[in-house]
């Protein structure tokens, strides 16, 4: 069972202002920069709009294809990069199915979400509500409480 | 320095050279951010006199200490040149990620000189700029040459500001779009970009933007954001621009059919409220803004279905009322194929009016318009007349000279709508008065966005319907306070969420460090709009071009609430005497020696000796 919370960003809230990427830039690096932002804002034309980040998946792909054992899944799923030990190969990049870990453009280091110790900064700041701290099984419940009502009445 | 990157790119498309210069604390300070730093750089850079198609006409991109920041609503760039509609001050702004890009690319201003021998683009990554080929792009729209670009590039985040096949036509509105539908539209700054043989400006920056004091920037900005989604954005969060639709058509203000009327008929119909009823699809946000306002409209049905494109107030106005037409699914396309072909909105609406107007006068027959029934309301020839302005066929060659210059040839000057060669806006300043003097005054030509003066008369807060002493007041502070939103930048929507100037000077010292008192910033301010005027001096401007459409002045509004309305001559030499007065100027409109002083502009004194002098005031 998936059990790691993660930030999700419903599609449907998000309006893609990024303001998820400033603060993460914000609270890892000190300043305001999209590279080195751990979530990442999209936009496709001509108008969907989504955020995404590292969804702390169960056995993750990238801790198995680092050839240096730099990554390492955390007790609450995020994964923690070991800085000396990493070189910034980018194989763990090409593992990940979503795209979320990144290089960071100036140190040969990937960067990738660390939950901010618990209460992730985009959450608290996103203006839309689009993102949550959830688990795929929790918005599954979600639905099924909203078809249970619908069915019952 | 914080806030500002603190450099300017200088590009040489003729040669293919570029260099970086330094932008140091004293420039920073005293020309604050986009709006200085244009009009200083295009006062200093442009050869006196220069057509501007002339290669040394410099085109100029600005940013501010806020962009690239948390700051809310902060994403906005100003783009400068002498302009092809007035042969003055060429000023426009745009919203978006491209200016968020150039920041991180690691750039306050980027400034581009010279004609390339064939069409190329820019692609400025970080501190390389590459001079691209373009010959594949040429007559590509806006939309097809950004996805082109990202392509060709293979990167997906790059941002493309580009000209459309109008821009490379030289019609004299074209405009500068970015991402879509965002567009640096007035003033036809675009025809100067085609002129430069410059398809694009592809930018990528790795950089970041760096504040003096993150922390407690980072706690006022998650308080303005709170605020933000509050009482004082609802209008643009919910209907958005285009509920002035409405508002002005019930006080009488609304331009129809070429300031005919200012009254239409089919007001509903294209109305904010119908639009979000049957037609917007989602309401997105420029990077960084919390209040969201930038409503897509799909067409469902019929012809144009599929049609997909930003919607606001103005663009509707123009293509709709303007032109009688009250067909949403004709509006949203007639606006597509504008975004697309890169022409601003608000001037192709007025062109077509007018030629709309000509028609029915007999100035211009079925002969001069290839069998088109030109006339008011007619979907199928704004369509088509949007099209040959943009590729200049026929009667469009004419028209995309502007309405000034048309009537040069056709004829109608009296109902020719434009202040200084450039095409009126969406207010009947026939009943809005203070609005009217904004309009006279405007250093860029007839807009409403450079002084917010229709807020004085919409609110009450004046007599609208009154010209007196005092309004020439109120213009200057309007003028000066949207300068320093356009300036930092600030999205002029958030005007009313502020808590007054103090807390933006506020935000200034957080994100710059810098320590500056409202008075220094409205200063700031006062010596932008001081230096543009000694711009406009310079290249030809006489107090006689402050002056209204004759319509404006001629034509009462024939019915409304707003009937009987017009502006007389007489009171608009009262309101632009009382603007002179208010701005430190003399009876002919040029800055005293002191005021210039008083401004730290001593180095422009000789522009003012150079300068025609004589003459009343008379209009």
């Amino acid at each position: 069972m998936k059990k790691f919370k993660f930030a999700y960003c419903d599609p449907f809230k998000c309006v893609g202002c990024g303001i998820c990427e400033l603060v993460c830039s914000l609270k890892h690096e000190g300043r305001f920069s999209s590279s080195t932002s751990r979530i990442k804002a999209i936009r496709l034309y001509p108008y969907r709009n989504i955020a995404l980040t590292c969804v702390m998946c169960e056995d993750p792909p990238c801790v198995k294809a680092c050839p240096r054992d730099a990554l390492k899944q955390a007790d609450d799923g995020h994964i923690v990069v070991d800085g000396e030990k990493c070189v910034g190969c980018g194989l763990c990049v090409e593992a990940c199915d979503f795209g979320v870990i990144t290089l960071h453009p100036t140190k040969r280091v990937v960067l990738i979400c660390d939950l901010c110790g618990g209460s992730p900064l985009c959450i608290e700041a996103c203006p839309e509500d689009a993102l949550t701290l959830t688990t795929h099984d929790l918005r599954a419940q979600l639905k099924r409480i909203v078809a249970a009502d619908k069915l019952s009445r | 320095m914080y806030g500002y990157i603190g450099r300017i790119l200088y590009v040489d498309v003729t040669d293919r050279s570029y260099n970086i210069m330094e932008l140091d604390e004293g420039f920073a300070r005293k020309w604050l951010g986009a709006t200085g730093f244009g009009i200083k750089l295009l006062m200093d850079h442009q050869e006196p006199r220069i057509d501007p198609f002339h290669p040394g006409n410099p085109l100029i991109f600005t940013v501010g200490p806020f962009a690239g920041t948390m700051v809310p609503c902060s994403s906005k760039f100003g783009v400068f040149a002498k302009s092809p509609l007035s042969n003055l001050l060429g000023e426009a702004y745009s919203s978006g990620f491209w200016c968020v890009e150039l920041k991180r690319a690691g750039y306050d201003a980027l400034i581009i000189k010279g004609r390339a021998e064939k069409p190329i683009y820019l692609y400025v990554e970080d501190e390389n700029v590459y001079f691209m080929d373009a010959s594949h792009l040429h007559g590509k729209t806006t939309w097809e040459t950004e996805e082109c670009i990202r392509r060709d590039l293979g990167d997906y985040e790059v941002k493309v500001a580009s000209i459309g096949p109008a821009g490379e036509r030289f019609v004299r509105f074209a405009c500068i779009i970015n991402e879509r539908y965002r567009a640096a539209g007035r003033t036809g700054l675009g025809a100067v970009m085609g002129s430069k043989n410059v398809k694009a400006i592809a930018v990528r920056g790795s950089g970041a933007v760096e504040v003096a004091d993150p922390e407690m920037l980072q706690n006022k900005c998650l308080e303005l954001y709170r605020r933000l989604q509050g009482p004082t954005t609802s209008k643009y969060r919910t209907l958005g621009t285009p509920a002035n639709v409405l508002i002005l058509n019930t006080v009488g203000a609304l331009p129809t059919r070429n300031y005919r009327e200012a009254v239409f008929e089919g007001a509903f119909q294209v109305s904010g409220e119908v639009l979000n009823e049957r037609y917007v699809a989602k309401i997105q946000a420029c990077p960084a803004c919390p209040m969201r306002c930038e409503h897509v409209a799909e067409v469902k049905d019929g012809e144009f279905k599929g049609v997909t494109v930003r919607v606001e107030y103005e663009p509707i106005w123009a293509l709709g009322p303007y032109c009688g037409i009250s067909d949403l699914n004709t509006i949203i396309k007639a606006i597509e194929l504008c975004n697309l072909y890169g022409m601003d909105i608000l001037s192709t609406g007025v062109v077509i009016g007018f030629a709309m107007e000509c028609f029915s006068k007999g100035l211009i027959s079925e002969k001069d318009t290839g069998g088109l029934k030109l006339e008011f309301g007619n979907s199928e020839a704004l369509i088509s007349m949007v099209e040959s302005i943009a590729f200049r066929e026929g009667l469009g060659d004419i028209l995309a000279e502007g309405v000034k210059r048309a009537t040069e040839i056709i004829g109608g000057v009296d109902f020719a709508m434009h202040v200084k060669g450039v095409e009126m806006t969406g207010y009947d300043v026939r009943s809005l008065k203070t609005a009217a003097l904004g309009y006279a005054v405007s250093r860029r030509g007839a807009h409403h966005q450079t002084h917010g003066a229709y807020s004085f008369d919409l609110s009450g807060k004046v007599d609208r319907f009154k010209a007196e002493k005092g309004r020439g007041r109120l213009v200057v502070e309007g003028e000066d306070l949207y300068a320093i939103y356009d300036s930092l930048p600030l999205c002029k929507f958030t005007r009313a969420a502020w808590r007054g100037l103090d807390e933006i000077a506020h935000v200034y010292k957080l994100v710059t460090g810098f320590q500056a008192s409202t008075t220094e910033i409205i200063k700031c301010a006062e010596r932008m709009v001081n230096l543009a005027r000694l711009y406009n001096l310079r290249e030809g401007l006489t107090w006689a071009d402050d002056t209204l459409p004759p319509r404006i002045m001629n034509d009462p509004i024939p019915e409304g609430p707003a009937k009987g309305s017009r502006v007389t001559h007489e009171e608009l030499k009262l309101l632009v005497l009382d603007y002179y007065e208010a701005r430190g100027w003399n009876k002919h409109g040029i800055p005293s020696t002191s005021k210039l002083s008083e401004l730290e502009l001593e180095e422009y004194l000789p522009v003012i000796r150079h300068t025609y002098n004589g003459g009343e005031f008379e209009v």
